[in-house]
């Protein structure tokens, strides 16, 4: 019974869990509560993902009405591989979540934290199960809203313009995807993902849906920050608190990586119409110059936490360059290195604040000579950082692999230079931490400092355990990746 | 001339919609801002909410002597939206509340200026 | 605040019983014609900014005080969920209200009535949460604030 039930469990075990820490207005029973709610999202996903290995794309009707009036919830391999992302990397996120908040916040404020915490969780999980295209623009603003409030709990008085900058740029992207999706439904009459996929292939050249595309191109953009929307991203991830950098940078970008995918390939028809626009040469334009422009802006930095936000560009760059080849190889580096890069970037963060806990600073400077002082911290940042590299024996090589396999199968040798190119920038960056933080004597605010906690180190390593286990393991990564990207091009939903 | 009075609805929602978005873009002020951000999303009421008029339609309720009804489904998504619109001007208008009490200004400039040195 | 104007303080007391009735009615004539919890909710808490708007909001704050709103938010959204949780419980899918019921007509009813009250409570107390907060800032600017 419970089994039948799991895709409305998935949203609603955070959901009910956000208004239960706001009723304890307690920090800590706002944590098990959350914690606990996170979790048993985590094992709904894992439960999602069986049934749908067993038995294909399941369907659930919101309140029992039939779609495609009704809601309807639909996971197929694609979402259930979105959702496992995000489910997982908020399970990870939330037990590090209590050292800091505690540190920081009296015990209202620590409560009202997890309620926005758990509102975006449901949020992003909402928009990546529902299989109704209004419903989309309404989970989406919920986990937008949630994720401006918990950026402007940073410490930094930058995170409230951080915050505000992004609650104008994520809301005119949010109101052009609610065009694009009031155009679609003025031309066909419906909402239901699977029906419009069905009625567009047939009036696809028709100007409203090619003004849909533009409007739903630019708002998806906004919210994947691809370049040159990418504007709000650093500001927002480095003047967050650390959880808050880490749960979006694993979890929001690679949501609306995923809409893209559904809107441009699902509900359009397949490959097929993706390619026959301009699109794909745009993206793959777009992309490189995010390779590289974020990456060299990145390398100058001297706030390692920002410098990792514009990194977080460029790897999103690599991303939609796989998106943008159309080939099954291409999406599978796509979609494994959607989640390879949510599990390197959420650790990086998550390390970073356990820096920031101990040091009260991330500037390059003040970092000077950390690595033998908090041995495990630095080492855990190298070993992510080699990742984004994408170093063999790091998760961040197999994506790279496909990557490179995608652009040789299209014959495109000088795409692959540009890729090792763009991978030795990202060296560079992360060669220049590892230089200040090794190799320089200790500067005065980093003599004193001790070891991360355990509680925040613990599951920051299980996130750089996952990077190299997903190196060296690539079964269930690109495995269940290649499958959906073949679902993808062939429009299947 | 008909046809663009036929077009009225769209004509309206495009110049709301550019309105808005030139106000968002062009002033420096953050409050005003967010009225451009308000104005920008009321074009998508109007978007959503005049194809659902069926002419000569009544209101969605059924009742004797009523046969042609308007299409209530846009009524419900716009109320949604609406909803959505209200809580992110609340949560802009805090946030400029809050820049207020950290910078003593709500200009972007100054606030930029103040960030630079 | 407007301490001085006596008309308009009379007429705000006569106005208020008015608009809580009218509150009630859009509230509970929300399953038979135009009406629900949202517009109901707008509506009462439209009554109590209107007295905390002439009378000052601290008086506002003793009719209702900020406690209380702050526990009223989410304990709406928990029973408007929680009413889809029940029918989960009762072997249907998540807000089906029919099983709610003796027959499936009187599920629905009485399912769209828990849950409109949800909706009345969460918007009236979150309207009133946001007026509370704004205008009561410059008193308490020195007292941290996380609201949003």
């Amino acid at each position: 019974m419970l089994a039948q039930h799991l895709p409305a469990l998935q949203v609603v075990i955070p959901l009910l869990a956000a208004p239960l820490c706001a009723l304890f207005r307690r920090g800590f029973i706002g944590w098990l509560i959350a914690v606990a709610a996170n979790w048993l999202a985590f094992a709904a996903s894992i439960g999602l993902l069986i049934r749908v290995l067993n038995e294909g794309v399941i369907s659930y009707a919101m309140g029992g009405w039939a779609p495609p009036i009704g809601i309807e919830y639909r996971v197929d391999l694609i979402n259930v591989f979105v959702l496992l992302v995000v489910s997982g990397v908020g399970a990870v996120i939330i037990p590090f979540a209590r050292t800091g908040t505690a540190a920081r916040f009296n015990d209202t404020d620590q409560a009202w934290f997890y309620t926005m915490y758990l509102l975006a969780l449901t949020g992003l999980l909402g928009v990546t199960i529902t299989g109704d295209a209004f419903n989309i623009f309404v989970f989406l603003e919920i986990s937008s809203l949630a994720s401006y409030v918990m950026i402007a709990m940073g410490r930094d008085r930058r995170a409230l313009t951080a915050a505000y900058q992004y609650l104008i740029m994520g809301t005119v992207g949010a109101t052009f995807i609610v065009i694009g999706i009031g155009l679609l439904w003025a031309m066909t009459g419906t909402l239901n993902l699977a029906d419009l996929a069905q009625r567009i292939p047939e009036i696809n050249d028709t100007r409203p849906v090619l003004a849909a595309l533009a409007f739903l191109t630019v708002g998806i953009s906004l919210k994947l920050a691809l370049f040159p929307l990418h504007l709000w991203l650093p500001n927002a991830y480095a003047y967050a608190p650390a959880v808050t950098s880490a749960f979006l940078a694993g979890t929001a970008t690679k949501v609306a990586i995923y809409l893209f995918l559904r809107f441009f390939y699902t509900v359009f028809g397949g490959g097929g119409f993706f390619s026959s626009t301009p699109l794909p040469e745009m993206f793959l334009v777009l992309s490189i110059v995010a390779m590289f422009a974020a990456s060299t802006v990145a390398l100058f930095q001297d706030d390692v936490k920002r410098m990792f936000a514009y990194s977080s560009v460029a790897q999103i760059g690599f991303i939609t360059l796989g998106i943008s080849f159309v080939t099954e190889a291409g999406l599978t580096a796509a979609m494994t290195h959607l989640f390879n890069h949510a599990i390197m970037k959420a650790g990086i963060f998550m390390l970073l604040g356990g820096v920031m806990f101990r040091l009260a600073s991330v500037k390059l400077e003040d970092m000077a000579g950390i690595g033998r002082k908090m041995p495990f911290t630095m080492g855990g940042i190298v070993i992510l950082g080699l990742g984004l590299i994408g170093t063999p024996g790091t998760s961040g090589f197999i994506s790279k692999w496909w990557i490179v396999l995608a652009a040789l199968e299209k014959d495109q040798w000088w795409l692959v230079a540009l890729i090792l190119v763009a991978s030795l920038i990202t060296m560079l960056y992360v060669g220049r931490i590892v230089e200040v933080a090794y190799f320089r004597e200790p500067s005065a605010k980093a003599a004193s400092v001790r070891e991360a906690p355990l509680a925040m180190l613990i599951p920051a390593y299980v996130l750089v355990a996952a990077t190299i286990y997903f190196g060296l393991d690539t079964n269930w990564s690109v495995g269940l990746a290649q499958q959906a990207a073949a679902d993808l091009l062939a429009g299947l939903y | 001339m008909t046809e663009i009075l036929a077009d009225l609805n769209y004509w309206v929602t495009i110049f709301l919609l550019m309105g808005g978005l030139y106000i968002i873009v062009a002033h420096g002020n953050m409050v005003k801002k967010l009225v451009g951000l308000s104005i920008f999303q009321t074009s998508v009421y109007l978007l959503f909410i005049s194809p659902g008029k069926v002419l000569g339609g009544t209101a969605p309720i059924i009742a004797p002597g009523f046969e042609l009804y308007s299409n209530p489904l846009p009524h419900v998504l716009i109320l949604t939206a609406i909803v959505v619109g209200v809580a992110t001007i609340a949560l802009g208008l805090a946030l400029v509340v809050r820049i207020h009490e950290a910078y003593g200004t709500i200009e972007d400039d100054e606030v930029q200026e103040m960030e630079a040195d | 605040m407007m301490r001085d104007t006596v008309i308009l303080r009379v007429v705000v007391k006569l106005l208020l019983p008015a608009i809580l009735i009218f509150a009630l009615y859009v509230q509970f004539h929300g399953d038979y014609g135009p009406g629900g919890g949202f517009q109901a909710g707008v509506a009462a808490a439209a009554a109590i900014i209107l007295y905390g708007m002439v009378f000052g909001i601290d008086e506002a704050r003793k009719v209702v005080p900020r406690s209380v709103v702050n526990t009223m938010i989410p304990l709406g959204v928990l029973i408007f969920a929680g009413t889809g949780v029940a029918s989960l419980l009762l072997g249907e899918n998540y807000l089906d209200y029919s099983p709610l019921g003796s027959k499936p007509v009187k599920g629905q009813h009485l399912g769209i009535l828990v849950v409109e009250a949800g909706v009345f409570i969460t918007v009236a107390s979150t309207m009133l949460a946001i007026f509370y907060v704004f205008g009561g800032r410059a008193d308490e600017a020195d007292e941290k604030g996380g609201e949003g």
